[in-house]
């Protein structure tokens, strides 16, 4: 009977001195495991975003143009892999992410000087800064590469890449600042004057791109022949690949902006996933009951519009809410696309805008409506707020529309400024010969298939 | 000897291959062609966009026959290539001046 007594005696005997030493061995460990834990997801979702890129909308993008111009295609994709990464890590990511002022950062992350494995607590206290800069890297590669869903098949490739890097450090830096940089005009957790809520990125990325492809399509007119000779997309079975692969790569896109493997990461997940289905479904729906057929393309079509509609709301809404807003981006941007293209007569070659401009814009709004603490509750200036307009938040609505607006006019703007001065520079459009041999052969000298070899 | 062009439908093509084969005709080439004859095309819908499709994919045979073959090959082709329906195609047949076979110099019959 006494040594059983006397031995946990004598434990905590000897544990009492350095029962402080103990408890901080236990924190360090709690807090190394959950950055193990959240860590591995970010590592797993930055790379989810990029084969989103790749080849998930090079695929998606590639199978919708004529075979003649697959491989300029999928270049317009591909090459934003290189050149926005090159960019992002020399200035990019500090323009978007340092301090400035409210509209773009500043340079004190210029060659990512001081972005190590230390955590910064503003963007993801638990994961290294380098995790958070490359998981937003993939956002920046995938955003030019979406508005090239308005240009393909008849750009210079020259003019495509200039493009693009003023593209980036115009529009798209700028308005990722302001979204989600700290003191960003319009970030509502850093301090930002107007606080809007996109969680994944429907203003920075959608609004952005979108506005700015149907910009482009306007400045560069049709394409040879539309819309009067048939234009068909030469492989439908590529589409289908690559908008799979875009539905499984936004799980990273938007459940990965929570920046954790949480809680609130599995309900961006659901809601994602919820919004899609539905928006496939009414999509195909709406084309059954006005054209008399459900498609293929109508539905993968449908499935992107809604992943873009409930990227700003993913994050911030309940999981029937999402599949509301799912539906509704299916018909909304099937009328965008079958209907208001062809009343104004522009040729968005692939419909970037009437999808991701019409989507991300129904989709920040609906978020002013939906969004509800119950899901995220982030504190607000350390408070726990009202969100949307479930919350009881109206006015939430208001400032979604101004995150719209200012997304769309520093589209507008930028992209035309933009265009104006590749045009004089080195011209945006091919020669009308090159464009009917189709821009894999006059652009790259080479072609996509080979049937004989 | 004859020369027989048969146009058929795409699907048809196993089935008017090996009725051939069955009769013992040996020698043919078939390549895939676009064309249309009273059945015209089809409407596709892409995003709302609709395209007249009139040119359709066909199946074009070529063989050469002496003369006395002329109706069995022709029976039994139309036999295999009919479904019934508008767009079954249709047959040619031509008067051939010489055959020659390249490897051995074999002319006429002999050489199909």
């Amino acid at each position: 009977m006494s040594t059983s007594f006397t031995i946990p005696f004598a434990l905590l005997q000897a544990a009492t001195p350095d029962l402080s030493a103990r408890l901080t061995a236990l924190e360090s460990a709690t807090k190394s495991a959950q950055s193990a834990g959240d860590n591995a997801w970010m590592l797993t979702s930055a790379a989810l975003v990029l084969m989103m890129t790749g080849p998930g909308l090079a695929l998606f993008y590639g199978g919708l143009v004529r075979r003649k111009n697959i491989l300029s295609t999928m270049m317009h994709s591909f090459v934003m892999m290189g050149l926005v990464t090159v960019i992002w890590a020399i200035y990019g990511y500090s323009l978007a992410f340092s301090e400035g002022t409210p509209f773009i950062g500043g340079l004190k992350y210029l060659f990512l000087n001081g972005v190590g494995r230390e955590p910064n607590a503003d963007y993801g206290a638990t994961v290294p800064h380098l995790t958070y800069m490359i998981y937003q890297l993939m956002f920046a590669v995938i955003t030019p590469a979406l508005i090239s869903g308005a240009y393909a098949e008849r750009i210079k490739f020259s003019a495509m890449s200039l493009f693009t890097v003023l593209w980036i450090t115009i529009v798209y830096f700028p308005m990722a600042h302001m979204v989600w940089g700290k003191g960003g005009l319009l970030n509502a957790y850093l301090g930002g004057a107007i606080p809007t809520f996109d969680f994944a990125g429907g203003t920075v990325v959608h609004i952005t791109s979108g506005i700015s492809a149907l910009v482009c399509a306007l400045y560069l007119g049709k394409r040879v022949g539309y819309p009067q000779d048939p234009i068909k997309p030469h492989s439908l079975v590529l589409s289908v690949i690559g908008a799979c692969m875009l539905w499984v790569g936004w799980f990273g896109f938007n459940a990965g902006s929570a920046v954790a493997a949480n809680g609130l990461a599995t309900s961006a997940f659901v809601n994602t996933h919820f919004a899609a289905a539905a928006a496939a479904l009414s999509w195909m729906l709406a084309e059954w009951l006005k054209l008399g057929k459900p498609s293929m393309l109508g539905g993968i079509s449908g499935a992107v519009a809604g992943l873009v509609a409930i990227t700003p709301a993913s994050g911030f809404v309940e999981p029937m809410p999402a599949l509301l807003i799912g539906f509704l981006a299916g018909v909304f941007c099937f009328f965008m696309v079958s209907t208001v293209k062809h009343m104004f007569g522009y040729d968005d070659t692939l419909d970037a805008f009437g999808v991701h401009g019409a989507g991300g814009t129904l989709g920040a709004i609906l978020t002013g409506i939906f969004a509800t603490k119950a899901i995220n509750d982030t504190p607000i200036n350390n408070k726990v707020i009202a969100l949307g307009l479930v919350d009881g938040n109206p006015g939430q609505i208001l400032n979604q529309a101004i995150g719209v607006a200012i997304a769309m006019g520093l589209g507008i703007v930028g992209t035309l400024l933009i265009l104006k001065l590749v045009d004089a520079v080195v011209g945006m459009r091919v020669e009308r010969s090159e464009e009917e041999d189709g821009l894999d052969l006059s652009q790259h000298g080479e072609e996509g298939y080979f049937f004989e070899a | 000897m004859k020369k027989i062009e048969a146009v058929v439908q795409p699907f048809k093509m196993e089935e008017v291959k090996e009725a051939l084969k069955n009769i013992g005709v040996d020698g043919m080439t078939i390549s895939e062609v676009r064309g249309h004859g009273r059945q015209k095309g089809h409407k596709e819908v892409y995003r709302g966009q609709e395209y007249n499709v009139d040119l359709l994919p066909k199946v074009k045979f070529e063989l050469v026959i002496p003369d006395a073959r002329l109706d069995e090959v022709v029976e039994t082709l139309t036999a295999a290539a009919r479904s019934g329906k508008i767009g079954d195609g249709k047959i040619f047949v031509y008067d051939v001046a010489e055959a020659i076979r390249i490897r051995n110099g074999d002319r006429g019959d002999a050489a199909v």
